[in-house]
Formats: structure tokens, sequence, C-alpha cells
């Protein structure tokens, strides 16, 4: 597979792009390296579909500048379409075609060599598990099976670069643990990986993530690298009353989030505020004032930690820096 | 163009044409309906009409009159009354079509040479009215054959007679079927192309396709050429039919209604595309074909005679494929007249699908703004 001579598959500066009032997405600087899996991690609605449309030449932006594997997009991007697989968030393979008919019919349209094309196609059957069921209607398929064939036709001319967008949205646990397995093996075997998602379980298997919030990229790094800045930041709280303990906690200022898990309450401090031991002793004395008793513990963050603290800061841009 | 891709639209267009049960009834069903419904109920050659008779002369002369206009098979008699008054009242009840008034003085007036009968008709119904001026046609018979002298028109006319070429019987199948091709390669032409692009977008198809090498030209072209089959087998299931049921003749070449059905279904089919660039809904491309399909219908000369239309209008039925087509199927089936013959309207056929193909690939954008 091409592209081992680039660091950098994709880089976008000022991206943009408006619908009539709403802006989509907004300035968006990326830089996605060769051959890792990068998230894109946002809330419905956030820009990442149309970030990815724009990306492999599917809508034009309204500002700013794409290079992808080396192309300028969108000017050529009828030049990147034969080195990029895209996977749609909704199937978008032909419901009324066999699964074999399916992979026959992207093959022909994505320029595999004809003398390769059957070799090909079996070689996906088998890595795909397809081997009783090539004869089935796509549309009789279910969930999990559906993502494995959308997959398997994305990649069927071994493009450089695969785009998938919310690929396992609608798809079991264990369907979509097997499903990542398939995205690591391509990453080994030298793909770039670009994907979007809302599940955090899914944004904490990327090599790197950015976070998106209407439409504005409010951070990315590792997911170590986002975790870290929150250290000293997160806490649990168990109390036997734990909704009176929230109520109580979303008062204070320097609280960014308070989140039920369980019994237990999963609290946020806001940046800026106290943190660490200071943090827990602000805490403490809060609730043993009029509060009900509580225990109270220093916890490591986690992605959903880092997504309540980059788009509830978001509004006083200044403090998103620290 | 990649024929390997061009190829691949069309075997997938085939596969999923061939799982499409309902679709695939229509393409045999339409036409067999179509041509059976129109070939027996549109039969502008009345036979049977209701009529009231008032004979006030009731001479031999005047019976025979009467006896004439019964024998053509056009009217039917519903009624004998005595007075002219009582055959206005009748029609306007509605209880006959057509009255047949002969004065008192019928024989004098048949001497002298004047009007010797009236017939009165329901003008509301132009059929019935065409009907009439066909009765009025009956020679007033009698022992001076020179007196032959129409019933209605003014005295100094002489009979006029009215021969009908190329029909000769006047049976409305052999009119209608030729014609019944057009209107109904039309119909189901434009429809299945209508909705083939704006089906994958519906169904989510597009933004995959899309996002492939696939060229515009390759998913058009593609998207045309299995249709071009199922029109030609329309074709051949109307002319059979027309045959087997209605003993149409085909006096012209069968390749040369082959080739003009291609022409038609080539430009129907063109035009869907263009349609189908342009729906947003698989609802929206059905309303735009009726758009298309009425004025066809009604301007292109299948049910009235272009002759009659006025100036606008007849500009407008010259940018409808279906009005070359009548031209030219009429000509090749009914006339026996060459393809040659008629390049006119060959090349119109030719330059309107050339146009709407261009518009249909330059209309679709591989983008999604």
């Amino acid at each position: 597979m091409s592209g081992a001579g680039q660091d950098t598959a994709i880089r976008a500066r000022g991206l943009t792009k408006r619908f009539g009032q709403l802006v989509a997405v907004d300035h968006v600087d990326l830089a996605v390296p060769a051959r890792h899996v990068y998230g894109f991690l946002g809330p419905n609605g956030s820009g990442k579909s149309t970030t990815i449309r724009m990306l492999c030449g599917l809508l034009t932006p309204s500002e700013g500048e794409i290079d992808v594997l080396g192309l300028s997009v969108p000017r050529e991007a009828e030049a990147l379409r034969r080195r990029i697989g895209y996977m749609t968030q909704k199937f978008s393979l032909f419901d009324d075609l066999e699964v074999r008919e399916n992979l026959e019919f992207m093959a022909a349209v994505q320029g595999v060599p004809k003398a390769r094309t059957a070799r090909r196609i079996d070689e996906l059957v088998e890595q795909y598990h397809f081997g009783d069921c090539q004869k089935q209607l796509a549309g009789t398929m279910s969930g999990g099976q559906k993502q494995r064939l959308a997959l398997a036709c994305a990649v069927i001319h071994e493009p450089e670069l695969l785009f998938l967008d919310e690929p396992t949205s609608a798809v079991d646990p264990e369907s979509r643990r097997d499903f990542w397995e398939k995205l690591f093996e391509l990453a080994d075997g030298g793909t770039t990986l670009l994907v979007s998602t809302h599940l955090m379980d899914e944004a904490e298997r990327c090599h790197r993530l950015a976070v998106l919030d209407r439409g504005v990229l409010v951070a990315d790094g590792t997911p170590a690298e986002l975790t870290a800045r929150l250290e000293g930041r997160a806490f649990v709280v168990a109390s036997a009353q734990p909704r009176r303990a929230q109520r109580r906690l979303a008062e204070l200022p320097e609280v960014l989030g308070v989140a039920q898990v369980g019994n237990e309450l999963r609290v946020l401090m806001r940046a800026g505020g106290p943190e660490g031991g200071a943090a827990l002793a602000r805490l403490e004395r809060v609730l043993a004032d009029g509060g009900p008793a509580a225990r109270i513990r220093p916890v490591r963050p986690n992605l959903e930690d880092v997504f309540v603290a980059v788009t509830r800061q978001q509004r006083p841009r200044e403090e998103r820096a620290a | 163009m990649s024929w390997r891709r061009l190829w691949a639209i069309v075997v997938k267009e085939l596969r999923q044409l061939a799982r499409d049960r309902i679709t695939l009834a229509m393409i045999v069903g339409i036409p067999v309906i179509q041509l059976v419904l129109f070939g027996y109920a549109i039969n502008t050659n009345l036979r049977g009409l209701d009529a009231g008779i008032a004979d006030q002369a009731d001479t031999a002369g005047s019976r025979a009159l009467v006896m004439d206009m019964l024998a053509t098979g056009v009217i039917a008699p519903a009624a004998h009354v005595d007075t002219p008054e009582e055959l206005v009242e009748m029609l306007r009840q509605g209880r006959i079509s057509i009255g047949v008034a002969i004065p008192p003085d019928f024989e004098r007036r048949r001497h002298d040479g004047r009007q010797v009968a009236q017939v009165m008709v329901d003008g509301s119904d132009n059929v019935v009215q065409s009907a009439a001026a066909q009765l009025a046609q009956v020679p007033v018979d009698s022992a001076a054959p020179d007196t032959r002298a129409p019933l209605v028109s003014t005295p100094a006319d002489g009979p006029i007679g009215i021969v009908s070429f190329y029909n000769p019987q006047r049976r409305s199948a052999v009119n209608i079927v030729p014609g019944l091709i057009g209107v109904i390669l039309t119909m189901t032409m434009v429809l299945f192309t209508g909705i083939a692009i704006v089906r994958e977008r519906e169904r989510g198809n597009m933004e995959l396709l899309i996002a492939t090498p696939l060229s515009s030209a390759e998913l058009m072209v593609g998207k045309v050429l299995p249709y071009i089959g199922i029109g030609l087998v329309q074709t051949t299931v109307i002319l059979a039919l027309g045959r087997g049921l209605f003993a149409v003749p085909i006096q012209g070449s069968l390749l040369d209604v082959y080739l003009a059905a291609g022409l038609l279904i080539l430009a129907n089919l063109t035009m869907g595309l263009l349609i189908s660039t342009r729906a947003q809904s698989q609802f929206q491309a059905m309303q735009m074909t009726f758009f298309v399909f009425l004025p066809s219908i009604l301007l292109s000369g299948f049910m009235f005679p272009f002759a009659g239309m006025p100036g606008p209008v007849r500009w407008l039925a010259e940018a409808l494929p279906l009005t070359h087509f009548m031209r030219l199927i009429r000509g090749i089936m009914l006339r026996g007249a060459g393809l040659a013959e008629l390049w006119r309207e060959v090349a119109a056929l030719g330059a309107f699908t050339a146009v709407m193909m261009a518009a249909a690939i330059l209309r679709f954008r591989k983008r999604l703004d």
C-alpha cells in the first residue's frame, strides 16, 4: 500500500461550512497522521459528518484549505476518489442485491482489476465471514452483518485512506468489538482511518482524537493526553442520597458538571478553580455543611469528563486554553 | 467513460429490476391493459345512438329515408313521436341523443331541392355531433337520382361524399393502436427513469456512488440502457396485441417501426433522467412525470387533430417527443412511409434526446451541496 512516504494523511486549515445562517463547521484545523485510527468525537449535529463529507470532496467548503493524501480538495476530488474508501452513516449498499453482487458491483465501480476481482472478493468473503451468506440479499441481513458488508465494500480497492461516519451506531457491542478488530487490522496494514463517533468507548480506542462541539474543534490529542489535562479535577461522590447531593453540588460555581453513575456521582471541577486536595476539601466541606453524608474520592478522568470539560467550558474561550 | 463501470451499472439495474415484481408486472401489464381499454373503449365511430323520429310527412319517400338512416347503424330507433317539439323535449331530458324531424311538406321540398329533413343533435357531446354529420350524408334516395342532397346543409350544396383513406372502415383501433405505442412508452419510460436517480438518493445509495470514481455520464447512460430493451419489449407486446385483437396492419417496414420506437424511448428516458436529477423525492418525480404526460396525450395528435390547434399550442406540441412520434408511427404503420421520408421527425426526436441527455449529465453533480 502506498502513502508510506507521507506522515500526514489529512491536513485542513480554517475549514468552514455554512448552510445559510447556520455555521455547521467553524474554522477547524486538522492534522491526521498517516496509518493511525483518528477519531472524531462529538454529539449529533456537532459537524462530524459535514467535516468528513468536505474532506472526501462531497461537500464544497465555504472557507478553508484541505489537503488529503497530497491532493487539494475539492479541486482534485476526482483523483482522490480512487484512493479513498467511504463508509456512510446510513447503510448505503443495495438492499435488493445479494452480498456477493454488492461486492462485485463495488469492485467494478472502484476499478479493481478484472483479473483480480474474483480473488479479492473471495478474500473479503473469507475475512469478513460471509462464507455462508454470499447469496443473501443485503436488505435481509442484521445490523452487524450490514456494517461488515459496508466495510468490506469500502476497502475492496484497498484504499490508502478510509472515512467511516459513525460506523457502529446501530450495532450491538459484540459486533462492535469485532468491527474494531477489523479497523486495527487495516491500520496495521498501512491504512489511515478517520472514524466519527459519539460513543466514548469507541473514542477511547482511537490512536488520536478530535473533539467537535457545535462545529468547533474544542480539543485534540491522544486519549491519554486529553484525560491527563483533567488530572486532579474528577471525583466520585458516594452518598445514600445521591440526588440530594447532586442538587447541592451543582449549585457550586467551581463545579463544571455532576452526573449520576449508578449510586455514585461523578463530579468534574472547573478549570482555574481548586484542584486535587484543595478541591476534595472544598467538596467535603460543602456536603458536611447541610448536604447529605457522603464519601468523596479522586478518580482518573475519562473521555466523558474530557467531553464535558471541553464542551461546557467553551463559551468563555480564554478559559479553554487552560 | 469506462465500459466496465458502465456495464456494472447496467448489470446492477437489471438485477434490481429482476427482483422488483411490481415493476416487472407493470412493464407488461400497462401495455396490455391500456391497449385493451383504449382499443375497445375509445370508439369515435358510434353505433346505435338512441334516436327519436318525428315523421310528419309519412309518405313512402320519407319512410324510405328513415329506413336508410337506421340502416347506417349509427342510430337505433328509441321513440316515434308526432312533432319536432316533442323531439326537443326528449333531447333536453336526455332520453335521446339524436332527433330526426321530417316536415309534412317533405315531398314538395324534395322536388324543389330544399332541405327535406332536420337532424337534431345533443351538441353537448362532440362525438355525437360528428355522428350526426355522418347521418346527414345519407342520400335522399328517390326515383330521381339527381336530387340527392345532404339533409342539413343549404339546398345549394351538392351531395358531399366523405371518403376515408388509410382507414376505409373508419375503425378507431387502427388509428389508436399506433399512437398507443407512443402513449404507453411515454408513460412508462419517463416514469421508470424519472424515479431511477431519486430512488437511489432516497435510499441513501447515492452518497456511496458519488464517493466512488463513477462518472455522471457512466451513471446516466448505465441507467438508461436497460430500459431501452424494456421499451422495445413493450412495443412488441402492443404490436402483437394490436394485430391479434384489432387486426391493425403494418404497411411500412417492421424495422422502421422499431427504429421509431427506439427514438421515442431514448427521448423519453433522457427526459425522465432530467426529471430525476431535479426531483427531491419519488413522489415529486411522479408529479413531474404527469406534468409531461398530460400535454403529451392531449397535444400530440393522439386524441385531437394537430391541425385544429392554435399557433402557440402547436409550438408547445412541437416540443413534445410524442407529437413527432405520432407522425412517424402513423406514417409508417398506416401509410407505409419509410423512415427516410419522415426524416424531419427523426431529426426532432434525435435533437430532443441529445439536449435532454446533456442537460441531465450537466445537472447531475457528484456533490451533496
